[in-house]
């Protein structure tokens, strides 16, 4: 469960002065569901994700990850929660398997707990074959599937993935949307960040509508629609914007 | 404060980096391999260059000396020189190498000598600075230096005056300090200073590869994603920096000291005459004392270079802010091994300079433990400023998110 109540990010600016990248957010994503987070280019998105995985502080507000307070148990937060973005790269001198061990170790995980979980992990995301090969040496597919094991390795309630298919080419792309799908249905809270309308159409259980570092519209796809009279996501996302105050 | 976490961030960036060729070759190949061939090539090339220039029968000009037929003859029975035919242009050829030096013999020098009175000034003229000159003037002087003497002899036993007049005493210097004590002086003057060097080339690249590189490549994020909290990953990143520069110096010093024993040069001064290894009587304990005074300063370069890669967004940029550290530090760890420069209560507090100046002490066999103490101490207290700032520096989101 993830609540963001007036979640706020205040930036200094050299030239435009104090900038809220996020200004009072609100909203829940439940268990076993999908939140979408939807906007463009500078919206507040990466901002607002990164508050929530507790990389950042909130200048303002409050959230909650877990039921741990994103400020006072950053850590507990981190420990957690999954993070997945084009921005978490991957050690290139290190194997597949030496990566995903490595953050299981850094999330307390002993041999007893780490080596069957790894090995259940390559198993499902069918990694076996360059389970000893240096990252560098990957191609994007790969990258993408050890690093959405390294977001496993410790059986996190929560996963937070900010824009995971910028970059990617369609089979890449399709492995982490599936990937998110699962999450979704195996009961995990998910909050997923995206600026590809159809990306949110075909996951999201709900949908909010960020501009400006403020939530414009926030419902299931249906909710969205009714009230906006369209059908389009696309055209909905675009009135949203034409509409704010 | 659990110290797994950063065993755990320790040991993969001690595999990450030892797999990055750059890392070897900073750590190991040039330390090793490169310093100590190089020392070892020069000094060859040194010796052999002298050596040649000494075997070569140096070309020398006589100008003058037709009413000096004595002189000219003993000159010409000279085995080390030969003599170039005579020219007006005797500089150019000089400066051209084309001869070694000129000797110019004053009008009337036979007669003045037979005669007993003082002969005019003869002249050398020489291209200072060149080899193959300095070798035909050193033979030419020391010929007129002993032709000298022997006139000197003749005219005193003319007077019947024994040439024992000229030495009515002579001078004995006697050492009494024990080989380790001169070994201690000379390496007092270069060890610390290689060591403070050392450590900080080792330091320069792990520093910049584990923060803005880390950045750059965008595992940074990833990284503070994990439950770890950031003081912890800072000293797991401050103690591999330490490592590797500690290898880099220890490693250094191993191999150019058995360059520098292969060439004999560093201890031909000091052991006049004796072999080289008999001469290097070093002093365990001195060394053991200089090894523990160099911790806090090694802590202190790692931590510090740390704090600089991080404020950077990228290598490049980490890079300008390292390399100035390095010539920072070169001019006080150079300056404290200097010969003369004595500790005070008010150098014990300039980092570096006070370490290199300590180090040369104890090596030389000064122990003043009060300054000892001091300088220890206030290491210490810089070096956890150092690491305080690392840790400030990656707790503040607006310098780990600069990019």
């Amino acid at each position: 469960m993830i609540q963001a109540r007036e979640l706020t990010k205040v930036f200094h600016d050299k030239k435009r002065g104090e900038v809220a990248a996020v200004d009072r957010v609100d909203f829940n994503c439940e268990a076993g569901k999908i939140f979408g987070l939807l906007g463009c280019n500078g919206a507040g998105k990466t901002t607002c994700l990164r508050m929530l995985a507790a990389l950042i502080r909130p200048s303002g507000g409050s959230a909650t990850v877990n039921g741990f307070d994103v400020v006072a148990d950053a850590e507990k937060v981190r420990a957690s929660i999954g993070f997945l973005s084009t921005a978490t790269a991957l050690y290139g001198r290190l194997t597949a398997y030496e990566v995903v061990e490595y953050f299981g170790r850094l999330h307390g995980m002993d041999d007893a707990a780490l080596r069957p979980r790894i090995d259940e992990l390559f198993l499902a995301l069918d990694m076996n074959e360059f389970r000893d090969r240096r990252c560098d040496k990957f191609s994007t597919g790969m990258k993408q599937k050890t690093s959405i094991a390294r977001t496993l390795v410790h059986d996190p309630q929560v996963m937070i993935f900010d824009e995971p298919t910028v970059g990617l080419d369609v089979l890449a792309a399709r492995t982490v949307l599936n990937f998110i799908r699962d999450c979704g249905r195996g009961g995990k809270t998910v909050i997923f960040s995206t600026h590809v309308m159809s990306e949110a159409e075909k996951l999201c259980d709900t949908v909010a509508i960020i501009h400006g570092g403020r939530i414009l519209a926030e419902g299931s796809l249906e909710e969205l629609r009714q009230r906006a009279g369209l059908q389009n996501l696309e055209d909905i996302f675009v009135k949203a914007l034409e509409e704010k105050p | 404060m659990s110290l797994n976490p950063i065993r755990v961030v320790y040991f993969k960036e001690i595999r990450d980096l030892l797999r990055d060729r750059r890392t070897i070759i900073s750590m190991i190949v040039v330390p090793m391999i490169v310093m100590p061939t190089l020392i070892v090539a020069i000094s060859k090339m040194a010796s052999t260059v002298v050596g040649q220039a000494r075997h070569e029968t140096a070309k020398v000009m006589l100008l003058g000396g037709e009413d000096s037929p004595a002189t000219v003859a003993a000159l010409h029975k000279l085995k080390t020189i030969q003599f170039a035919p005579v020219s007006a242009d005797y500089t150019n050829q000089i400066s051209e190498k084309k001869i070694g030096a000129a000797v110019e013999i004053p009008p009337g020098f036979d007669a003045a000598l037979a005669g007993g009175a003082s002969a005019p000034n003869v002249r050398i003229y020489t291209y200072e600075g060149d080899l193959k000159s300095g070798v035909a003037a050193e033979s030419l002087e020391q010929f007129f230096r002993q032709r000298k003497d022997e006139v000197v002899s003749r005219r005193l036993g003319e007077r019947n005056v024994s040439t024992a007049v000229l030495t009515p005493f002579s001078i004995a210097r006697t050492n009494v300090a024990s080989p380790k004590k001169l070994t201690g002086n000379l390496l007092g003057m270069i060890l610390p200073y290689m060591v403070i060097l050392m450590c900080m080339t080792g330091a320069i690249y792990p520093s910049v590869d584990l923060t803005a590189g880390e950045k750059e490549r965008g595992t940074l994020e990833t990284l503070l994603c994990s439950p770890v909290p950031r003081t912890q990953l800072v000293l797991g990143k401050v103690l591999v920096v330490l490592t590797v520069s500690v290898i880099t110096a220890l490693l250094s010093i191993f191999s150019n000291g058995v360059a520098l024993l292969m060439i004999r040069g560093m201890t031909a001064g000091v052991a006049r005459g004796k072999s080289a290894a008999a001469a290097l009587a070093l002093d365990p304990t001195s060394l053991a004392g200089v090894a523990v005074m160099m911790i806090p300063m090694a802590v202190f370069i790692s931590a510090l270079m740390v704090a600089a890669g991080l404020f950077a967004r990228s290598s490049k940029e980490a890079n300008s802010y390292v390399q100035p550290l390095l010539f920072l530090a070169i001019l006080p760890a150079a300056a404290g091994g200097l010969p003369g420069v004595e500790m005070n209560y008010r150098l014990a507090f300039i980092p570096v300079f006070n370490v290199s100046l300590i180090s040369k002490e104890i090596l030389s066999g000064l122990i003043h433990w009060n300054y000892i103490l001091m300088v220890f101490g206030v290491m210490t207290v810089y070096a956890i400023l150092a690491i305080i700032a690392a840790v400030l520096l990656f707790n503040r989101e607006t310098v780990l998110f600069r990019t």
